[in-house]
């Protein structure tokens, strides 16, 4: 196993190095640079600029230099010293940028996960269990309901329900009297208070999913042989159903719980965005409209990371669970 | 609960006119409608039909775990615990305490895929313990040394490595050895086995067989045994109970139903199984094939080794006759079915020749044989598969199954249509069922379709792969007899592989015993089953239920270990 986990890690190296070099192609693909955005965006707002100024800028930014020195110049700077590089927008270090939000992304991702399962298992086993029954079709309209509503839309009608009706503060994840202050009490109570909306508008759209997933996983081990035998042991239905269907139908799901990973960073961009949510999301967005090289280069190689740590997870989650992978 | 008086000291179980009901849309499915029958200390008494018969929900109905939407409409199902109180199973409530009390406890059962009836996440330990925590509440230690001792019981190798093993990791028998420990853990006074020996070998039957047989003298069970083999039926029933279509036609001690039957629907069965164990009249008439005959296939030296490093097919050397049938016998695991598809190149072999002899009497090898020769070829010869649900696209109707190979070989428009209703006739099969789809077909109408799909062609030879193995025996024979009248119209050659020894000596002319890839012994089928001169084809021989109560012999059966050949009795 851990010779396997070792081999694995290894073969991450040169794919995230040839996932780097897409990525750092694919910021560069649209015509144009940062500063060409920036310009544009000056020009619009009716100032003029002098041609000397921007040459200058271009060579301050190093955007003169041909681009595999660029990049040289970026992937040096992360395998020596950890520095991402500058963001042309925003003047921050890449590095802190992306810190500042990647806490709250986390832990946004980890209290939608819990929300969801916490939910939606017991509803598709409930869904399963008691196929064809009201509670099945009501489990099962609601499920399509909120699948087929888009979650933009979930955003700005419950931020419109709970502020217009119920008066409360909505967008952020803190109150105004918040946002700068230190940790303390009040902020958590404050976070609690905030935090639970964006849980259940990101939620609600994969909590559906999952309930469809759970009934249909369910449905096809209730009617396997070993259910039978484990009755005929005597074993009450409760037990049963614990022990037995719904353990081998949890097996999959359990297996793509490492897929939230590169979701934290680039999940939800839109509800973040609408509920403005301080995550990476937003970031994201902002730097790939910017072509603010650095930032959106890191981001993607992050999602990459994540993506082959959440798979190598996964693929471990499997083996735990199920004895039939881990002996092959 | 009341003391019964009126029953014998010995009886345990006394069903009285039980009925079991589907309501589906339709209608009212009557799956066991009116069955009675005792189940008595120590003795065995076997349910034998054919599929669909209701065999299979009678012993569900017994511990109330028929599958929905089947309930028990009526009867009564008394058992006699060993205190002398009598309770009715049938008025229990089948999601209740007191059945559950009696499920495991008092009767345990067994079921017919040991792999699938296991789970494959739990380790074998902790499913065999698990009727131990239930009944009697031990956990722990203690549950581990039971666990073990049962595992000593029904004699599974080195039991302290086993009990923490999982399911995949041991052979059909030894899984099914882990039910029969788990139905034995709390010391049950019935034990029910649905099929239990249905997906093993022969030589893994007979061991499953003798174990129960032992385990129910020690224990002083009462075995209630479901089984469509009437060679099994012979060797261990002390009374049978016979199903058609949820009802009993005949119940009686098993010498009776061999040798006096007094039902019709038995009198038909045991001769459709006594038919196959000899030769078939059509064969014994028929002059012998000549042997200095050019051959149609001469395979030499054929070999195949998986990637794994397993050599499936090796150094195998056989050839085929115009108009002969060759059978391929072995176990599961012998090679037999690779080394058909070898012959199709439907895997590649790596080593040898398949000369086959075209009709235009040139020898082709297909091993290496080009494109457009195989394919060519593959006309020639064709190929009828075991599953018949499997092998036929649901989504298509039969006419156009059937049509298939013949659009392949530019047949078009009436001409098709003609020969499509001809090959349904040649079949047995109405045209006028071409519109429909192959579920809407029982098992041997499904294997009738998939025999007019290989004969379309005119194929000179075909390799059929357990042909017969998913029917019931009275379709079996049927089939065979088809399979015969076509060879004898159409002067067909056939390769049947095949793990049943019956169906092989009921058609095949010369047969081919294949053990671990290998082929041990060849000769004229006569010969080979009455004077069988490798060890290993007396073993197997010797392993095959004989449907005949007065000659019981598997448990004197031979074995072969192929390190060291000894009889096992002596």
């Amino acid at each position: 196993m851990l010779r396997y986990i070792l081999k694995r890690l290894l073969f991450a190296i040169p794919t995230l190095f040839a996932v780097s070099i897409i990525a750092f192609i694919i910021i560069q693909l649209p015509p144009g640079d940062y500063l060409t955005t920036l310009m544009a965006d000056w020009a619009s707002q009716g100032g003029a600029v002098e041609a000397g100024t921007v040459a200058a800028m271009r060579e301050r930014y190093g955007l003169d230099q041909p681009l595999y020195f660029q990049y040289y110049k970026w992937i040096w700077g992360i395998l020596t010293a950890g520095d991402f590089g500058i963001s042309f927008e925003l003047g921050k270090p890449v590095t802190e940028l992306i810190w500042n939000r990647l806490g709250f992304s986390l832990l946004l991702s980890l209290l939608t996960l819990c929300f969801v399962w916490a939910i939606a298992i017991p509803i598709g086993i409930l869904s399963a269990v008691r196929q064809y029954s009201i509670s099945d079709y009501t489990a099962t309209f609601l499920a399509f309901f909120f699948l087929a509503v888009p979650d933009f839309l979930m955003a700005l009608s419950a931020m419109y329900v709970m502020s217009a009706w119920f008066g409360q503060s909505v967008g952020g994840l803190f109150s105004p009297d918040y946002v700068d202050a230190g940790w303390s009490f009040g902020k958590l109570v404050d976070f609690a208070r905030h935090v639970w909306l964006p849980v259940v508008v990101i939620g609600l759209g994969s909590l559906a999913a999952l309930v469809r997933i759970m009934r249909a996983n369910l449905l096809d081990e209730l009617s396997k042989p070993y259910v039978t035998t484990a009755r005929a042991k005597g074993m009450s239905e409760l037990e049963l159903l614990i022990r037995y269907p719904v353990r081998l139908a949890l097996n999959p799901l359990i297996s793509t719980l490492g897929w939230i990973l590169p979701a934290v960073i680039s999940g939800e961009i839109i509800v973040s965005v609408v509920m403005s949510l301080p995550t990476t999301g937003p970031l994201l967005l902002r730097a790939l409209l910017t072509q603010d090289m650095y930032l959106a280069g890191s981001l993607i190689l992050l999602i990459s990371v994540l993506t082959i740590i959440g798979t190598l997870i996964s693929d471990i989650l499997l083996a735990l669970t199920d004895p039939r992978i881990r002996f092959q | 609960m009341s003391i019964n008086p009126n029953v014998s000291q010995n009886t345990i179980l006394t069903v009285e006119d039980l009925k079991t009901y589907f309501p589906l849309r339709t209608g009212i499915f009557k799956a066991v409608d009116g069955v009675s029958f005792e189940l008595k200390r120590g003795k065995t008494l076997c349910v034998v039909g054919e599929s669909g018969s209701g065999k299979s929900v009678t012993a569900r109905s017994i511990l109330q775990i028929v599958d929905r939407p089947g309930r028990i409409e009526g009867g009564s199902i008394l058992l006699t615990r060993a205190d002398r109180s009598v309770t009715d199973l049938a008025k229990l409530d089948p999601r209740g305490k007191d059945i559950r009390s009696v499920r495991g406890k008092e009767i345990a059962m067994i079921f017919q895929e040991p792999m699938s009836s296991l789970s494959p996440v739990h380790r074998i330990g902790t499913q065999i313990g698990e009727a131990l925590r239930i009944h009697f509440g031990i956990l722990g230690n203690e549950q581990r040394e039971r666990v073990l001792e049962l595992l000593r019981q029904v004699e599974i190798p080195r039991p302290e490595t086993a009990i923490d093993r999982y399911t995949f990791e041991f052979s059909g028998g030894m899984r099914q050895r882990v039910m029969i420990a788990m139905a034995l853990a709390c010391n049950p006074q019935v034990l029910i086995a649905d099929e239990p020996t249905t997906a093993l070998d022969v030589t893994t039957q007979a061991e499953i067989l003798d174990l129960i047989k032992k385990l129910q003298q020690s224990h002083g069970m009462a075995v209630l045994f479901i089984t469509h083999d009437m060679g099994v039926v012979a060797e261990i029933a002390d009374e049978v109970l016979v199903m058609y279509r949820g009802k009993v036609m005949e119940r009686g001690p098993v010498e009776q139903i061999f040798h006096a039957p007094q039902d019709d629907y038995t009198r038909r069965l045991i001769g459709s199984v006594v038919k196959l164990e000899k030769k078939a009249e059509v064969r014994l008439t028929r002059a012998p094939i000549a042997a200095e005959a050019a051959p149609l296939l001469d395979v030499k030296n054929l070999s195949l080794t998986f990637p794994s490093g397993l050599k499936a097919v090796d150094d195998v050397s056989l050839i085929v006759r115009p108009g002969e049938t060759l059978g391929i016998v072995g176990e599961s695991g012998s090679g037999k079915t690779t080394m058909g598809r070898c012959l199709l190149r439907i895997y590649d072999a790596q080593a040898g020749a398949i000369d086959f002899r075209r009709l235009d009497g040139r020898t082709v090898d297909i091993r290496t044989a080009d494109k457009a020769e195989l394919k060519d070829i593959r006309r020639e010869v064709r190929m009828i598969f075991q599953d018949p649900v499997g092998s036929l696209s649901p989504r298509k109707n039969v006419g156009q199954i059937i049509a298939e190979p013949l659009k392949l070989a530019g047949v078009k428009g009436r001409e098709l249509e003609d020969r499509v209703s001809e090959l349904m006739l040649q079949v047995g099969l109405e045209p006028a069922w071409r519109e429909r789809y192959p579920h809407a077909f029982s098992g041997g109408q499904r294997q009738r379709i998939g025999i007019a799909r290989a004969i379309a062609v005119k194929p000179r030879l075909i390799v059929a792969d357990e042909a017969t193995s998913a029917l019931d025996v009275s379709l079996r024979s049927q089939m065979l007899d088809l399979m015969m009248k076509l060879q004898d119209e159409l002067g067909l050659s056939y390769v049947f592989i095949s793990h049943d020894m019956s169906v092989i000596r009921y058609m095949c002319d010369r047969v081919a015993v294949m053990y671990r890839g290998r082929i041990v012994e060849t000769g004229d089928t006569d010969q080979v089953v009455n004077h069988p001169r490798h060890d290993y084809t007396r073993a197997l021989l010797s392993a095959i239920p004989h449907p005949d109560p007065r000659e019981r012999r598997i448990h004197k059966r031979f074995r072969y270990d192929p390190a060291r050949t000894v009889s096992a009795n002596g």
